[in-house]
């Protein structure tokens, strides 16, 4: 356990934080995701990779710490109006580079845009296993992604920063 | 030709437009990666918003490991949870073991190939640690699991024996910067990188809780680890 705990940890927190955007919480997460790996480990049918099954229990254990917190909506036009209330990318980026203000778009998408996001960009998971950890269909997959590539650009835009790109 | 890329933004996205993200971050099966590279190469307009993409995944991995890693709180609060738990019947612990180890080996190729190449890098660490002891003169600090310049050459086959911790380095982390550490901890290396973990034996006394505790503490804020566990 301590072995399967050291090499996937960091990741499931990282993964638990950017949807929970609270590291108290996260750290709680990343205990019951553990906890839930020890107790079920039989249940574990060997379909897909670990890390893929760690994240799908981080997801679903977040999702539920989200609707617990009463001060946080699952809906984006909550969360969105929780994410304006940090710095106005406009202002944000005015002062930075491209890279800066990737960075800083990237923390304004939805939290099912982040969430698509981060998976295939920094998780490395296959259309197939987004489609088994968010449970949809893998054509909704890419089209996800591809319109919170275009939100992004959209906020880069509205940044000032065109890119070439839609 | 140029089917593939998208020509206005209320068009569609064409199919292999929408796999870029997945090609950029080198998952997609052989199949459609030709495919991609292909169309790639004869759409100019698909390979500027490749390079865009580009951009996206190096950013994103760079938002995401700035994050940080979760404190030891979190750890002590799973294995005190773990510790709970009631106790495994004989047949049901076999059962999980052989799906735990069921579990490793599903482990993927990247995974696999990055422990084997922290193996490599163990050895080599091995190999320094063994050449730096013997450079080294008598006015030197620093000890192995079986040599102490102080102490007769014996092993304690007790239980009681100096604490032990399997630790795992930053990817970053240099050899000078672990050998460092070693030194600053009075610790040796008494077993390889199994799983990307390192086993290490602090000093040449036994601890209490209390101290281990606080050593693992201390060592896991070290900025060159990433996870430090107490072992036997």
């Amino acid at each position: 356990m301590q072995v399967l705990y050291g090499r996937h940890h960091v990741r499931v927190f990282r993964f638990g934080l950017r949807l929970v955007r609270d590291e108290q919480v996260a750290e709680d997460l990343i205990s019951e995701v553990f906890l839930d790996v020890w107790r079920q480990a039989g249940k574990f049918e060997g379909r897909s990779a670990v890390s893929t099954w760690l994240l799908a229990i981080t997801r679903f254990k977040a999702l539920s710490a989200l609707r617990r917190r009463k001060d946080v909506e699952l809906d984006d036009e909550a969360a969105n109006a929780i994410e304006d209330s940090s710095d106005d990318p406009e202002v944000a980026v005015q002062k930075k580079d491209i890279s800066e203000a990737l960075r800083e778009c990237l923390t304004e998408l939805s939290p099912e845009h982040r969430e698509i996001v981060d998976l295939v960009y920094y998780h490395e998971k296959s259309v197939e296993e987004v489609a088994e950890i968010v449970g949809i269909p893998e054509n909704t997959v890419k089209t996800r992604l591809f319109y919170a590539r275009k939100k992004l650009a959209e906020l880069l835009k509205a940044a000032g920063i065109e890119r070439g790109w839609p | 030709m140029m089917a593939a890329s998208k020509k206005m933004p209320e068009q569609e996205p064409g199919e292999l437009e929408m796999l870029l993200p997945w090609h950029a971050a080198g998952t997609l099966n052989a199949r459609d990666a030709r495919r991609v590279e292909e169309a790639l190469a004869r759409d100019p307009e698909l390979a500027k918003q490749y390079a865009v993409i580009r951009e996206e995944y190096a950013e994103t991995i760079h938002l995401n490991e700035s994050l940080g890693a979760p404190s030891v709180r979190a750890m002590t609060k799973l294995f005190a949870a773990i510790d709970a738990e009631p106790a495994r019947k004989p047949g049901a612990s076999l059962n999980f073991s052989a799906r735990m180890a069921g579990l490793f080996a599903r482990l993927s190729p990247r995974t696999l190939a990055w422990s084997a190449s922290l193996g490599a890098v163990a050895l080599l660490l091995q190999a320094g640690v063994i050449g730096t002891v013997l450079m080294k003169d008598q006015n030197s600090t620093f000890q192995t699991a079986s040599l102490s310049t102080n102490e007769p050459i014996t092993r304690t086959l007790g239980p009681e024996g100096p604490p032990r911790a399997l630790v795992r380095f930053t990817p970053d982390a240099r050899v000078a910067d672990i050998t460092a550490l070693l030194d600053h901890y009075e610790a040796s290396i008494v077993d390889g990188a199994k799983g990307g973990m390192f086993r290490l034996q602090f000093g040449n006394r036994p601890m209490n809780r209390d101290e281990v505790a606080a050593l693992l503490g201390k060592l896991q804020h070290e900025k060159i680890v990433n996870l430090a566990v107490a072992t036997p």
